[in-house]
């Protein structure tokens, strides 16, 4: 089982990684996306793996999930849903301004930049 | 007056003339004197108890763990500087109003001016080094405001940027000094290193220790070969010259060259680097300032020179060179500061300052005239004048210093140095003010009004009467020797007097004062020999290091920050795989502790399906819609595999920010194009492909072990479960410690998530008042619009489901503290119920039905569990302490009732608004580029009636 997790792990930051590493905004903004899935894997992972035992404290039951991992990748969940809000308008607001979804600079624009960029 | 107010009051003061600024330069100068008034006479208040012999310490304990307390001490050294500080400082303020004109922005100057003195007397007045080193980089930065103050001239910034990087690169150095000293000396308080002198000098440091602060105090008062910097300087305003110059910035450094001086002096390296540096600067600074053509630059080489003699008197590390120092110190500031302001007179009224250009001004400007020799005669060292005093006593004492074991060398360069300097002053005379009048000025020279002239006139009294009557300041200058001195040597017994008999400084004085007539009547040649000959241009030389240094930080950032985001993210994440490998291999790891649990089908198949839908958005991730659709999947796996792990709560919280993504990037993705067109190369693809496998390969190595092994230490966890129901009152241990045990963390993510809602309402709402509006007004959507934008299939479904959802998201919201559950579940269950509405009739017609603005209900459900926070206050209690008790009304069975559930509320009001101000904003973007909008709810509806039906009726 933890290795099934743990590779799927490492699948969701290999591809995030990759989408991020794109040169539009909208596979970059997936990319992040699944980047937090891995990151909050990981961090609800970091309590151990625990089947069969929610923290919902029951007489008779000794063993629970680890409940603290599980709270702050709760929070850590809502927050990266507005961080992609915010990442969205932001891209949409530059296609929409300038008509060039590329994440980059773009040569005919700065010319310092232009120079870099090539 | 307590030091904090002498030091605060220049520093609050500076914000009056700012403010006032409209109110006329009448009024902010009057403000400025009235403040810096009141700092003086402050200052004289304490005057009984230095005479006293005593110190006065005012302390405020800062940040004692780190040695930095705000500890002030007045000495006499102390009281001698900030005496000159606020004293010169007066004058030079009353000038100022006179000297500046209409066009200039005077509120701005004052305030500083204002800045700067505060920075200065905190400097005289620190107790602490470390505070000390505060206010010695607030004198660099407020001294470049005021040496850039005319900011229209390029000299002008120019001349400040080089002092600040200067003086900046000096104060740098002094912080590495300091923090050794205080290493040393087990504390950062002067009044402890000062008693420290034995440890401190045996110290291995202590060299190292000298030449940094030494760095710091040379570039401070311009000691060669850094000497470079105050010239330029010379591009700011005649007052703020004549301040620099005379008693504040370039005295900073001397000043702590004094203070320093019963610990950092008397070895070998100290006269060494000292004297030899001092005797440099004092006569290099003396030959160029001969040939300086612009007054003020004459001067400024002069100041060069003279802050080289004092130097060299302090390096001697005797306690009469000590002496002598300080006295040249109060000659210098007298006449410098009156010569400065008499350049400034000349050049207000010739409106040149260029000296072959002047000339015979004796007959048009005479109280100028009288007012400049003076003081020119006084630094030219001309008997019954102070400047013949400090001077005879500086030959006096280099008469007995050997320097590299030859007994000649420092009184043949003090003569030489004297020489320059007395033809000089008799250029500044004789070029400026003797000789015919011309009548080829720029301006019709004549006297200024009493406001220019008095101030340096007062300041010739003072140069004539200490000259007169040097007796007068002998007692003070004895007891700042003394506080200079501390307990390393003893006050030395000479008196002061104009004529000692036969010495030998004497006859240094007279080849000097010859020697320097001498040079002027050969002044013609000797300037075509200055000029033939070849010389380094300190500003070249240091706009070449300069632009050398910029040219390499150019070569290495412009590489890795050239505006390609995609290459920031590559380093980035490369950097962090390789200092995750170094870590990894350099470790150690310890052997697995826990077994690995069976896996069985329905795990395989959720693995099985998000590996293939991840595969899938890598392999499709150009067909946009596709890929959105497969991290739908994604999510939907990430859930499951919480419901699996025992994270009921966190399965809920993914399923509905996932619905809620999902439609924020199907709005998105209606104004993007639907297709990602090819555009990296395949080696490029290879590569990124490759740094995508290493990190992957990392996360899953690291987190593979993790999971095997027990935490090093035993978590807090166990903590949370013990007292989750006995103090919280609540089963659900993630509910609790959410809105509990962490509610301040909480707190602050629901302020987080509705900054972020404001902020993607306030990027909309930039967007709609800009050109963007138009470009969306007339955009052609770029696939076919459905024939039927609210079915009513849709509408009627969402209207029924809506109350059905409503209930459910208030049972999850109730029993959230038990039960999986809670705030942010449920608002985000009610948010998809609002969204539907949206989606089935439309953004007008929903939001025409909105009561309350999203805005709002952010805001009430901070105030909310904000004040839940503060009602414990009224108990006695620590912000958001939680309580509960249980009550039983009848019918019911016996429930629970606690804060924690009214914080838990304003978290779920919390989320809804921000959740729906994000989706609102989009919406409304593509309310703009949709067209008009219809008010009903759906398009076809049967109980409306249609026009042609009720046409066809009436035709009945």
């Amino acid at each position: 089982m933890e290795f099934l997790v743990a590779s799927a792990i490492g699948i969701l930051t290999a591809g995030g990684l990759y989408l991020t590493l794109r040169l539009r905004t909208f596979p970059v903004i997936l990319g992040i996306s699944l980047l937090t899935y891995a990151v909050n894997v990981f961090l609800f992972a970091s309590g151990r793996l625990t089947v069969g035992a929610p923290p919902i404290l029951t007489k008779g039951v000794e063993v629970y999930a680890d409940p603290l991992p599980q709270a702050l990748v709760l929070t850590a969940i809502v927050i990266s849903f507005g961080m992609t809000a915010v990442v969205v308008m932001i891209g949409l607001g530059a296609f929409l301004g300038a008509d060039d979804d590329h994440v980059d600079d773009q040569p005919e624009g700065d010319d310092k930049a232009a120079e870099g960029a090539q | 007056m307590s030091l904090f107010f002498i030091v605060a009051l220049p520093f609050f003061g500076a914000l009056l003339p700012g403010l006032m600024n409209s109110a006329g330069r009448a009024a902010t100068a009057g403000v400025t004197f009235t403040v810096t008034l009141a700092a003086f006479i402050g200052l004289l208040t304490n005057l009984p108890s230095v005479l006293a012999g005593d110190v006065v310490m005012a302390r405020i304990d800062w940040m004692p763990l780190l040695g930095l307390n705000f500890s002030l001490m007045l000495d006499g050294l102390g009281f001698f500087f900030a005496l000159l500080i606020l004293g010169i400082g007066l004058l030079i303020i009353s000038y100022g109003r006179n000297y500046l004109s209409c066009d200039d922005n005077v509120g701005q100057f004052f305030t500083y001016l204002l800045l700067f003195q505060g920075a200065m007397v905190g400097i005289v007045l620190s107790d602490n080094i470390l505070l000390l080193l505060v206010f010695w980089e607030l004198t660099s930065l407020s001294s470049f405001l005021l040496i850039g103050y005319w900011k229209h001239l390029p000299e002008g910034r120019q001349g400040a940027r080089m002092a600040l990087a200067v003086t900046g690169m000096g104060g740098l150095a002094m912080i590495g000094g300091m923090l050794m000293l205080g290493q040393i000396a087990g504390s950062y308080d002067l009044s402890v290193i000062l008693q420290n002198r034995e440890l401190i000098q045996a110290d291995p440091l202590y060299v190292p220790a000298l030449i940094l602060i030494l760095l710091g105090c040379f570039t401070k008062s311009a000691q060669f070969p850094f000497h470079f910097w105050l010239p330029h300087a010379m591009a700011a305003p005649t007052p703020v010259s004549a301040y620099l110059h005379s008693a504040t910035m370039v005295k900073a450094g001397i000043f702590l060259m004094a203070r320093m001086w019963p610990v950092l002096s008397g070895t070998p390296e100290w006269f060494v680097i000292v004297t030899t540096a001092g005797l440099i600067t004092m006569v290099l600074g003396s030959v160029i300032a001969l040939f300086k053509h612009n007054l003020k630059a004459l001067l400024a080489f002069s100041t060069v020179s003279h802050l080289g003699l004092i130097t060299m008197l302090l390096g001697t590390g005797t306690a009469f060179g000590a002496m002598a120092a300080m006295f040249h110190i109060l000659n210098h500031a007298t006449f410098k500061a009156a010569l400065f302001m008499s350049a400034g007179i000349i050049d207000h009224e010739a409106h040149t300052r260029d000296i072959r250009r002047l000339g015979g001004l004796r007959k048009l400007m005479p109280i100028t005239f009288i007012v400049a020799s003076l003081a020119a005669l006084s630094m030219a060292g001309i008997p019954l004048l102070n400047g013949f005093l400090s001077k005879e006593m500086m030959l006096e004492e280099a008469n007995h210093t050997v320097l590299f074991n030859t007994p000649w060398l420092v009184p043949f360069l003090a003569t030489i140095g004297s020489l320059f300097s007395a033809a000089y002053c008799f250029r500044l005379i004789g070029h400026v003010f003797l000789g015919p009048v011309r009548d080829d000025y720029p301006a019709k020279p004549h006297d200024p009004g009493a406001g220019l002239w008095l101030p340096p006139a007062i300041l010739v009294v003072l140069v004539v009467v200490i000259g007169i009557a040097p007796f007068l300041a002998e007692p003070f200058v004895k007891l700042v020797t003394a506080s200079v001195l501390g307990e390393a040597a003893e006050v030395p017994k000479a008196y002061f007097k104009i004529w000692h008999g036969l010495v030998p400084a004497l006859y240094m004085s007279i080849v000097a004062v010859v020697g320097g007539l001498i040079m002027l009547a050969v002044f013609k040649p000797s300037l075509r020999i200055w000029d033939a000959l070849p010389r380094p241009e300190a500003k070249v030389i240091f706009e070449a290091i300069v632009e050398s240094v910029a040219t390499l930080a150019r070569a290495i950032i412009l590489p890795l920050h050239n505006g390609a985001f995609s290459r920031y993210a590559a380093i980035a994440a490369i950097t962090m795989v390789a200092v995750g490998y170094h870590a990894w291999s350099t470790g150690t790891i310890a052997a697995p502790t826990r077994d690995m649990q069976p896996a069985n089908a329905v795990a395989i198949g959720g693995w099985l399906m998000l590996v293939a839908a991840t595969a899938g958005m890598v392999m499709m991730h150009r067909n946009r819609l596709l890929s959105l659709i497969l991290i739908g999947i994604v999510g939907l796996m990430v859930s499951v595999g919480f419901v699996f792990f025992s994270a009921p709560d966190l399965a809920m919280t993914q399923f509905t920010v996932e619905v809620v993504t999902i439609i924020l990037l199907l709005l998105a993705l209606n104004f993007l194009p639907n297709m990602t067109p090819i555009e990296s190369s395949v080696l490029r693809r290879v590569r990124d492909a490759s740094i995508a496998i290493f990190g992957g390969l990392a996360t899953f190595a690291l987190s593979y072990h993790y999971m095997l092994r027990d935490a090093v230490t035993a978590p807090i966890s166990e903590f949370h479960l013990a007292n989750s129901y006995k103090g919280g009152g609540g089963t659900n241990v993630v509910n609790v410690i959410l809105v509990d045990f962490r509610g301040f963390d909480t707190y602050g993510e629901i302020i987080v998530l509705g900054i972020a809602a404001l902020l993607i309402y306030a990027l909309t709402e930039t967007l709609l008042g800009g050109p963007v509006r138009a470009r969306l007004l007339n955009r052609k959507p770029d696939q076919k619009r459905a024939g039927n934008q609210h079915p009513m299939m849709m509408v009627v479904l969402t209207r029924g489901i809506m109350p059905v959802v409503l209930l459910v998201g208030f049972y999850i919201f109730l029993r959230g503290h038990n039960e999986p559950g809670g705030g942010f579940i449920a608002g985000l269950i009610v948010s998809i119920a609002v969204v539907m509405q949206y989606m089935a009739s439309g953004f007008g017609w929903a939001s025409a039905r909105l009561r309350y603005p999203y805005h709002g209900v952010i805001g009430a459900g901070v105030l909310i569990a904000g004040f839940t926070g503060i009602g414990s206050w009224f108990v006695g209690k620590p912000f958001l302490t939680s309580d509960f008790t249980y009550v039983r009304i009848p019918p019911f069975e016996e429930f629970e009732l606690a804060t924690a559930a009214l914080f838990d509320l304003g978290v779920f009001l919390a989320v809804v608004g921000a959740v729906m101000l994000s989706l609102e904003s989009f919406s409304r973007l593509a309310r703009q580029a949709g067209g008009p909008e219809s008010e009903h709810a759906m398009e076809i509806d049967p109980s409306r009636d249609d026009p042609k039906e009720q046409a066809a009726k009436e035709a009945v």
